[in-house]
């Protein structure tokens, strides 16, 4: 054995098994079975870190999820760079790469902890806000300098090469927790035929049990565990996930479980498997066994590495064969923390002293530790650590437990490790996920989770009960009433010959012999540098709240969130305070209880699988010819098909001027269509549109205006009689699905008593639409259908047969030319299109784009609902009073709403044209109007710019906007802001730039 | 993520299947045009906010379609009841 502090007899050491690794450069041995932090302590590497704001050289403080100084940035590579891991949680494997994230310029040698003590003094809570106020624009540049020296890990700066799954998942019940708690439950469930999904962090089952010397029907909690999880595996009904931690406890028992696949492999067996996965669990009964983790004490420098959780130091020497030192000095308010210096003093060359708070420990246990060569030292505690970047020595006073004040001289004794424990903390963190408060329990000076109104049970530790008799029979009581409806006999609980039961008394922060403010640094929270002099400042201060507590000074905010310091921080905050821990209460613990990768949320919805995209059937066509695509929804639809090198504007001119003077296509399979059938679909129609559809004969087409409740336009679209009781309605492509819902919504809750049926026929059809003077003459090669003018009018359709397909011919138009729009199945989509395309080649047939429809759809003065609308605009405001038939004998929906004071008065904003000055200056969409240029800013706006090209067919720019009173000033001139001082004077016009008479749609 | 039971597929399913439609219980006037601006107002735009039990409606949009009112309480998140908006026990609560 090389490594310094490596001893035989780690549980969880394979040491047949050599791994090399690699920390801050400097190449380094373990074995399979070591954390990180494990091995660094073998080799006798104390400092793992710096201090987030002092720079203070930081070690190992704990073996588990609650560590808050060992935070490594785990670098193979840059692809897989992981930020922020914990060094106690993970594994080593051959070839790992890791290294500090702070410390500059390395670890060993921080320019910061020169400054020392020094920097303490100056930076108080709230220093940035207290100091860095004035001048207020520099505040970017004090943020910039700030952010630069602090911070953790560095986030990757390529993209993630590992995959990741994500799986939904249901069980009947779910444990939490793999230790003697959670075993026990799983064994008694195992026994119902109930789908119950056990759960640990840790890569091995045990918990606690697995430092323990406790016996377990008179065998070593090793063999029951193995006994346990033998039993566990053969039985269909149960599941047991290791390294996945249960990270959210959301409503209605809904559990994330973050399963770590191939973290702990080498690199080149990662591979394999996805990296990690994130499990999405409903489960019927959620049992927290998630036990309690210790609270280490506060006392003068006790952030000097070195000093540790005492069962910490248990964990490495018992599990992982590491003891981290020679001479332990082990400071303790209760009986548990001797087990430690019994584990120590096991070792070969250990010496240990115990420091215990208390005034008469149990007599038997104390004999016990001198019979093994332990000095005990009663009445007393460690004051101060001595050592800089490591430990060196321990302070130490007589202590009154009662009046929680020193006493007697200060003696000194030698050490290289200081351990304390300040009694055990649950861990209540996912039972508050879900809005639980914690509750205080005084006699074992802890909160234990509160009582949920989810189906919650909790067994072990986590409840208060330490002892392991009490884990066991929780376990299978809890189990057999989350499980009542299978009416589980209970299992037997074994016999437990417990080593040391748990005996404590209440103490959190050790005085020193000067004041808290003037005594040397005493750590609360190690990750943020929250000392008990800035809580205690804070409450001064006048931070009564122990929320606001945390806010200003930080306490629990790192990515530990404060596992191991809340307690005592809110310890000291009540008595600053001079209030009780009950009353000062807690902070909420919220999800994730330990950092999940952004990587396991995403799961495959990454990359092309980022969001659904959805194609019409001609896409490939689309692709093959040059066409840019715009997102409509989630809808990929063609922009404009530039050729060769032709800029936007000039194939978008190219494409307009074939529509107005030839003819264009253009796929429209986009426009949702709801199909609606029912004797009473017509009458539904009629109350749902703003406009009359009583009338509407067979064959023919309407517009409709489709308004909320409040007179607002929500949607428009065309909607055709099919046949008396059938017609299909479009709808805007953004709006398809929420226009459904809405109309099953009156449907359902207002108008059960009408025979109507809505179904989305959207992606059933493919359209193609041809527009433009030629689309008659084009149309007529490919079908029979009769197209004379007279026979099929603007505004009908057609059941007819195009280039052999059957489909439905629409004479509607949305460009102000002759068009038809030409729906077959979607599966003849592709096929119709080429067809057309074909025959359209002696008509210089011109494919065009969304921007285009746009154009020209502007020209004409054809509102887009979302672009023209913002939805505080009514019909009338957009001039469409002819599509409100007050008249109809129902109050159709909008009709009362539009009715309203508001939406009367004059001077709302109107829909109008505006013809700017300069005809070749396209005003920005979205740009501010007024009616003078003002000489002051600011001023107030009167309206804005929601449309604006420029025409080729009219050879100029124009646009439509709301102005404030605009239909009632044509012919006025407004100011339009485009840029910083710059204004454009434009006429307010028509909204109908080309063709106000509709000659060209109706020939 | 509520688990919401649909009375319509009597399934109960994930939140993220279903769309919120607001207080339930809110009946169109019967005759809007004969409504003062103040009482349709109300209508429109008056909802209650209760910390408590809070019957709303929602809709299974990516299941059935169908609306359906729940009692939820709005503390807790607890749902006590969904129910059909032709349960003749709707008016009840």
């Amino acid at each position: 054995m090389t490594e310094a502090n490596r001893i035989p007899g780690g549980n969880d050491i394979d040491y047949s098994c050599p791994i090399t690794f690699t920390f801050n450069g400097k190449q380094l041995t373990g074995y399979q079975g070591d954390t990180i932090a494990s091995a660094l302590l073998a080799n006798d590497i104390k400092i793992v870190g710096r201090s987030f704001k002092y720079g203070r050289p930081r070690g190992i403080v704990s073996a588990g999820e609650e560590e808050p100084n060992g935070i490594l940035q785990l670098a193979d590579s840059d692809a897989t760079a992981v930020p922020n891991v914990r060094a106690t949680q993970q594994e080593i494997y051959e070839g790992l790469v890791c290294r500090t994230t702070n410390g500059w310029p390395s670890v060993d040698f921080d320019v910061m902890s020169l400054v020392g003590d020094l920097a303490a003094k100056m930076m108080p809570p709230g220093f940035y806000y207290k100091t860095l106020m004035f001048p207020q624009f520099l505040w970017p540049w004090y943020e910039k300098v700030i952010r630069a020296g602090a911070g953790l890990g560095v986030a990757p700066s390529v993209p993630d090469v590992d995959t990741y799954d994500k799986l939904n998942r249901h069980c009947d019940l779910l444990i939490v927790g793999a230790g003697p708690a959670g075993l026990a439950a799983a064994a008694q469930a195992s026994r119902s035929n109930a789908r119950v999904l056990l759960v640990d962090e840790s890569p091995n089952p045990g918990g606690s049990l697995r430092l323990s010397r406790d016996l377990i029907d008179g065998q070593s909690a090793a063999a029951w565990i193995e006994k346990t999880m033998r039993e566990l595996s053969g039985k269909a009904n149960v599941e047991i996930l290791l390294r996945t931690t249960a990270t959210g406890y959301h409503d209605h028992n809904f559990v994330t479980l973050h399963e770590r696949r191939s973290d702990h492999l080498p690199s080149r067996q990662k591979g394999a498997s996805s990296r990690q996965r994130m499990h999405r669990v409903r489960a019927g009964a959620v049992l927290l066994a998630t036990g309690a983790q210790e609270r280490p004490l506060v006392f003068a420098n006790n952030d000097v590495p070195g000093c540790m959780q005492a069962n910490a130091v248990s964990a490495y020497i018992r599990q992982y064969g590491v003891r981290p030192g020679k001479q332990l000095v082990l400071m303790t308010t209760n009986n548990s923390a001797y087990q430690t210096a019994f584990d120590w003093v096991d070792t070969e060359g250990g010496t240990a002293v115990v420091v215990d708070t208390r005034a008469a420990p149990d007599p038997v246990l104390v004999a016990r530790a001198k019979a093994a060569g332990i000095r005990v030292m009663v009445s007393s505690a460690v004051i101060e650590t001595k050592g800089l970047r490591q430990v060196k020595s321990a302070v130490i006073s007589g202590f009154n437990s009662q009046t929680q004040t020193l006493m007697g001289r200060l003696v000194h004794i030698k050490a290289d490790v200081i351990a304390s424990s300040g009694g055990w903390s649950p861990v209540v963190h996912l039972s508050s996920h879900t809005g639980t408060r914690p509750e205080w329990r005084e006699d074992i000076s802890a909160f234990v989770p509160g009582v949920s109104k989810q189906n919650m049970w909790t067994a072990g530790a986590v409840t208060g009960d330490f002892s392991l008799a009490s884990a066991l029979g929780q376990g299978i009581d809890a189990a057999t009433s989350a499980l009542t409806q299978y009416d589980l006999p209970r299992l037997a609980v074994p016999e437990v010959q417990e080593a040391i039961p748990l005996e404590m008394e209440p103490c959190f922060h050790i005085p020193h012999t000067r004041a808290t403010s003037r005594a040397p640094m005493q750590f609360v929270d190690y990750q943020l540098d929250v000392t008990a002099a800035s809580i205690e400042l804070a409450t001064r201060e006048g931070f009564e709240s122990v929320e606001h507590v945390k806010r200003y000074t930080a306490l629990g905010f790192g990515t530990d969130q404060g596992k191991i310091s809340n307690v005592n921080g809110v310890a000291i905050a009540a008595k600053a305070l001079g209030r009780s821990i009950a009353e000062t209460g807690t902070t909420m613990f919220r999800p994730n209880y330990t950092p999940v990768s952004f990587g396991a949320m995403a799961g495959r919805d990454v990359g092309k699988l980022f969001e659904p995209k959805r194609y019409t059937a001609m896409q490939s066509w689309h692709e093959q010819n040059g066409a840019l695509f715009e997102d409509v929804g989630q809808w990929k639809r063609p922009w404009y098909f530039p050729q060769g090198s032709e800029t936007m504007r000039a194939a978008v001119d190219r494409e307009c001027l074939a529509v107005r003077n030839g003819v264009g296509i253009l796929d429209a399979s986009t426009l949702g269509k709801i199909d609606i059938q029912g004797a009473d679909a017509r009458e539904f129609l009629n109350r749902i549109y703003t406009n009359a559809w009583l009338k509407l004969g067979v064959g023919k087409c309407r517009y409709g205006l489709m308004c909320g409740e409040d007179g607002m336009v929500m949607d428009d679209g065309v909607t055709a009689c099919l046949a008396d009781n059938h017609f299909v309605m479009t709808t805007t492509t953004g709006g398809a699905a929420r226009v459904l819902e809405w109309l099953e919504l009156w449907h359902q809750t207002e108008w059960p008593e009408l025979n109507v049926y809505f179904n989305t026929v959207t992606d059933h059809w493919a359209t193609a639409t041809i527009s433009g003077p030629d689309a008659r003459a084009l149309l007529s090669e490919l079908t029979d259908t009769d197209l004379d003018s007279d026979n099929f009018p603007f505004m009908a359709w057609r059941e007819g047969v195009v280039a052999d397909i059957p489909g439905r011919i629409f004479r509607i138009s949305f460009t102000g030319e002759l068009s038809y729009e030409i729906n077959v199945n979607a599966n003849y989509g592709l096929a119709l299109w080429e067809r057309l395309i074909e025959a359209g080649k002696k008509y210089n047939l011109t494919p065009y784009g969304t921007e285009t429809m746009h154009v020209l759809r502007a020209e004409k003065g054809f509102i887009i609902v979302g672009q023209d609308t913002d939805g505080a605009v009514t019909p009338e405001d957009l001039g469409m009073e002819w599509a409100i038939a007050r008249r109809k004998k129902f109050s159709f929906v909008g009709k009362r709403g539009m009715a309203r004071e508001d939406c009367q008065r004059a001077q709302r904003k109107q829909l109008v044209g505006l013809s700017p000055i300069d005809t070749n200056v396209i005003l920005p969409e979205g740009s501010q109007i007024v009616f003078e240029r003002p000489t002051q800013l600011p001023a107030n706006m009167v309206g804005h710019v929601t449309s604006s090209y420029f025409s080729p067919t009219l050879n100029k720019s124009f646009a439509l906007a709301l102005v404030r009173g605009g239909l009632d000033r044509q012919g006025e001139t407004v100011q339009v802001s485009i840029g910083p001082d710059e204004w454009m004077a434009a006429e307010i016009c028509s909204t109908v730039f080309y063709d106000p008479a509709g000659d060209r749609q109706n020939v | 993520m509520l688990n919401i039971y649909c009375p319509f597929c009597a399934e109960s399913r994930s939140e993220e299947e279903f769309h919120y439609h607001g207080q339930a219980h809110i009946v169109r006037p019967a005759d809007p045009d004969a409504c003062s601006d103040e009482a349709w107002g109300n209508y429109l735009y008056f909802r209650a906010n209760p910390r408590g039990l809070h019957t709303e409606m929602w809709v299974h949009a990516a299941g059935c379609r169908k609306y359906f009112n729940v009692v939820r309480d709005t503390v807790t998140y607890e749902i006590h009841r969904s129910y059909r908006i032709d349960d003749p026990q709707a008016s009840a609560l």
